[in-house]
């Protein structure tokens, strides 16, 4: 066990993969020398070469668009977006092109590229450095969709992301980048499937289902719950695409009670989807509506307000109320 | 160009539309820019400092090949669009009028280079020996892609305009990196070891597609790599209803050199100079010496697909001018002249496309309709577990169909009394 922030754990799970897998590679802007705006690609350059750290011109649909040509010629191409506001230059690569080339191909093709994305706010930032759009690409079929939460699962969701064979993004939380946590890098353990979610801690009265950035905030949250004597269990969903609703599912039949809870707008979002999916598997065990806390249907905010966006530990303890007042 | 081109301040937007149409018949008429050709309209040979050595290696068997393969997909385009018309197809998009720029760019390809199309490339995927009723899947509505990229080294269509562009980068930046882990393998290991040729990769793309982001995003990483890779853009100057100058003020070839690499204009309708001009730039890819951008100068003498209708944005003078441009005719008249071809092989190409086109005809209504199931199996490489769920109530819900099948049958009248006998 060695102790490590995510932004490291990162670092070193993309060593591990371009030590194992030699048709691996990392491309992005400002990867190179200067190790990525995060410095989550510290170092790598000078132990492998340009050729496998590729700073790239400065173009998100060319970055996407050459990792595709690059997977074709056999090679695993890990992509770094530097914020999460700056992928939709490359969005109709990723949508039209990455997520349909297996399927349009009757199968015969296979485009394994990992695409990693900082994102969520709380960093105090300028606009488009704050967003949460996973559920645009959660939207679409052909995609997977994992986001770590702690350096664990940092250190061996991004090398699981090269290893599968589907195109992976990963949506790195950057305001916990700077976490520290203890990382088992000799195996994975629980963490062998980066498509399954955790129990993080379990409970009786109602469940919290949270991922990426929102986990400590639901953790802290259950905590104080328990000192008002209610008991509530936390999980972190890991998965964005596929959902692990068996274990959402099971969780709802024991405890009755569902919040759901991102940053990103509730509006068409994931939370959604969950209790949708939950209300049609789990209806009699239902004991109030599934309830979400999210950001609003509006523009990220400007920083100084973004602290009354974003879901916080006040904002699930308010929709636990709710919950358990039916 | 430059200044006089900037609108006054008393611009209007019709003074830009007269404009825009002037521009575009003067180049209609003849390019005022260089352009490479060797065999005129009139069938006599040319020549060129730096391409005519490819024309000269060229014999009488390829020269006739080249008139064979225009003929065959000529036939092709006239079969297709008749399948469309007939209610067969979906949708058509013709290539009439861009035979030579297909098939002498596709002929000057090795197997190992990578080819990626746009979607009006038949001609080129008949030099790539694609099985043209494969072809004709996508067209059909029973496949997305139609055949195996894998077998022939020539990509899907693309639809999604440029979209294809950095993908063929990529390819490029990936043949790069295999030949120096080939390199580093060879100097390990025993002297004699075959070693794999250098390949090249090539894409297509037209005028209206070279508005789009991506092909500038290609362009600037294929220039800072110096991947191997040839842009190969079609000039046919029309995208749908809008004509090139739309596109570009200055010829397409010109945007190379911002970029940092050599564009050359080709007569699109000479099949020996856009066969010289893509063997040239095939061979400098191969070599190392970075991307090159060809524009092959064409027409689209047929309409953008059979949904659409050109009388209702350009005249037919202007068709009448490229048909006399016909790189089919030109060639002939270069092959009877030179004693190369007689009416035997013309005889033999027509017998030869009709069988073509016989053979298409008769596999495309033999294509089969494919079970949705296929779909829910390619979504994804590995397992997915809303895939499977979703397909679990799929088949739950056609046996339901098929159980209402069995009962309606089940209650039958005439069953019903050929029952009630059995039971008397």
């Amino acid at each position: 066990m060695t102790t490590m922030t995510i932004a490291k754990a990162i670092n070193e799970g993309l060593r591990a993969t371009l030590n194992k897998n030699p048709r691996s590679l990392l491309m992005g802007e400002d990867i190179g020398a200067l190790g990525g705006v995060y410095r989550v690609t510290d170092g790598l350059i000078a132990e492998f070469g340009a050729d496998r750290v590729v700073d790239t011109p400065l173009a998100e649909s060319g970055i996407i668009g050459t990792a595709i040509g690059l997977s074709l010629r056999g090679y695993q191409p890990v992509c770094e977006i530097q914020f999460d506001g700056f992928v939709f230059p490359g969005f109709n690569q990723i949508t039209t092109q990455l997520a349909k080339m297996h399927s349009r191909s009757n199968g015969n093709l296979t485009v394994p590229v990992v695409i990693r994305i900082p994102y969520g706010g709380g960093i105090g930032s300028i606009e488009h450095h704050s967003e949460s759009p996973e559920a645009l690409f959660a939207h679409t079929a052909g995609l997977r969709i994992i986001t770590p939460s702690n350096p664990h699962d940092a250190y061996w969701m991004i090398q699981q992301a090269v290893d599968c064979q589907d195109p992976v993004i990963v949506f790195e939380p950057k305001r916990r980048y700077w976490l520290k946590g203890e990382v088992d890098t000799e195996t994975p353990g629980a963490s062998a499937d980066p498509f399954k979610a955790h129990v993080l801690r379990e409970g009786t009265d109602a469940t919290v289902v949270v991922y990426g950035p929102l986990v400590p905030v639901a953790l802290a949250a259950a905590e104080a719950a328990a000192e008002d004597g209610h008991s509530v269990e936390v999980i972190d969903l890991r998965s964005i695409s596929p959902i692990d609703f068996d274990t959402v599912t099971a969780s709802v039949q024991k405890t009755g009670r569902l919040i759901v809870a991102h940053e990103a707008p509730t509006f068409g979002g994931i939370g959604g989807e969950i209790a949708a999916r939950i209300s049609e598997r789990a209806f009699h065990s239902l004991e109030a509506p599934v309830i979400r806390v999210g950001g609003f249907h509006m523009p990220y905010p400007v920083a100084k307000v973004e602290e009354d966006y974003l879901p916080d530990i006040d904002r699930i303890l308010e929709a636990l109320d709710r919950a358990l007042a039916y | 160009m430059g200044a006089t081109h900037l609108p006054s301040t008393e611009f209007d937007g019709t003074e830009m539309d007269d404009q825009l149409e002037a521009e575009a018949e003067a180049q209609l008429g003849a390019p005022a820019e260089p352009m490479v050709q060797l065999l005129g309209p009139d069938g006599t040979l040319g020549s060129d400092p730096v391409f005519s050595k490819y024309a000269e290696k060229l014999d009488p068997d390829t020269l006739r090949g080249f008139y064979a393969d225009m003929a065959k997909i000529r036939r092709f385009d006239v079969e297709a669009t008749a399948l469309q018309r007939q209610g067969q197809l979906a949708l058509w998009v013709p290539l009439t009028g861009q035979e030579a720029a297909q098939i002498g760019s596709g002929r000057a390809s090795q197997p190992q280079d990578y080819i990626f199309p746009t979607y009006r490339e038949h001609g080129v995927a008949l030099t790539r020996n694609v099985d043209l009723a494969e072809l004709l899947r996508q067209f059909r509505g029973v496949s997305n892609g139609g055949w195996n990229p894998k077998d022939t080294n020539f990509h899907l269509y693309t639809l999604v305009l440029a979209a294809q562009t950095p993908h063929a980068v990529g390819y490029a930046m990936g043949i790069q990196r295999d030949q120096k882990l080939a390199a580093a393998n060879a100097a390990s290991a025993e002297a004699g070891q075959a070693v794999e040729p250098n390949a090249a990769v090539m894409v297509y793309f037209g005028d209206g597609a070279s508005s789009e982001g991506d092909v500038h995003e290609s362009m600037v990483f294929a220039s800072s790599y110096q991947a191997p890779v040839v842009f190969f853009c079609q000039n046919n100057h029309w995208a749908i209803s809008v004509p090139s100058s739309v596109q570009t003020r200055i010829p397409l070839a010109n945007r190379a050199k911002g970029y940092g690499f050599p564009g050359i204009r080709v007569d699109g309708n000479d099949v020996i100079a856009v066969h010289a001009v893509t063997e040239w730039a095939l061979e400098q890819a191969r070599e190392g010496n970075g991307p090159v951008l060809i524009e092959a100068f064409t027409y689209r003498v047929g309409a953008h697909t059979t949904a659409d209708d050109p009388t209702k944005y350009r005249g037919s003078a202007e068709e009448g001018l490229w048909r006399a441009k016909d790189p089919l005719a030109r060639l002939e008249k270069y092959l009877r002249a030179e004693g190369l071809a007689d009416d035997t092989f013309f005889e033999q190409v027509k017998a030869d496309g009709d069988e073509l086109a016989a053979y298409v005809r008769k596999t495309t209504y033999d294509l089969e309709t494919p079970d949705i199931r296929t779909a829910f199996a390619n979504t994804y490489v590995e397992a997915h577990p809303l895939v499977a769920e979703e397909l679990a109530w799929f088949e739950e819900y056609s046996a339901g169909f098929a159980d209402a099948e069995t009962a309606q049958a089940t209650s039958d009248p005439a069953q019903a009394e050929q029952t009630d006998r059995a039971a008397q």
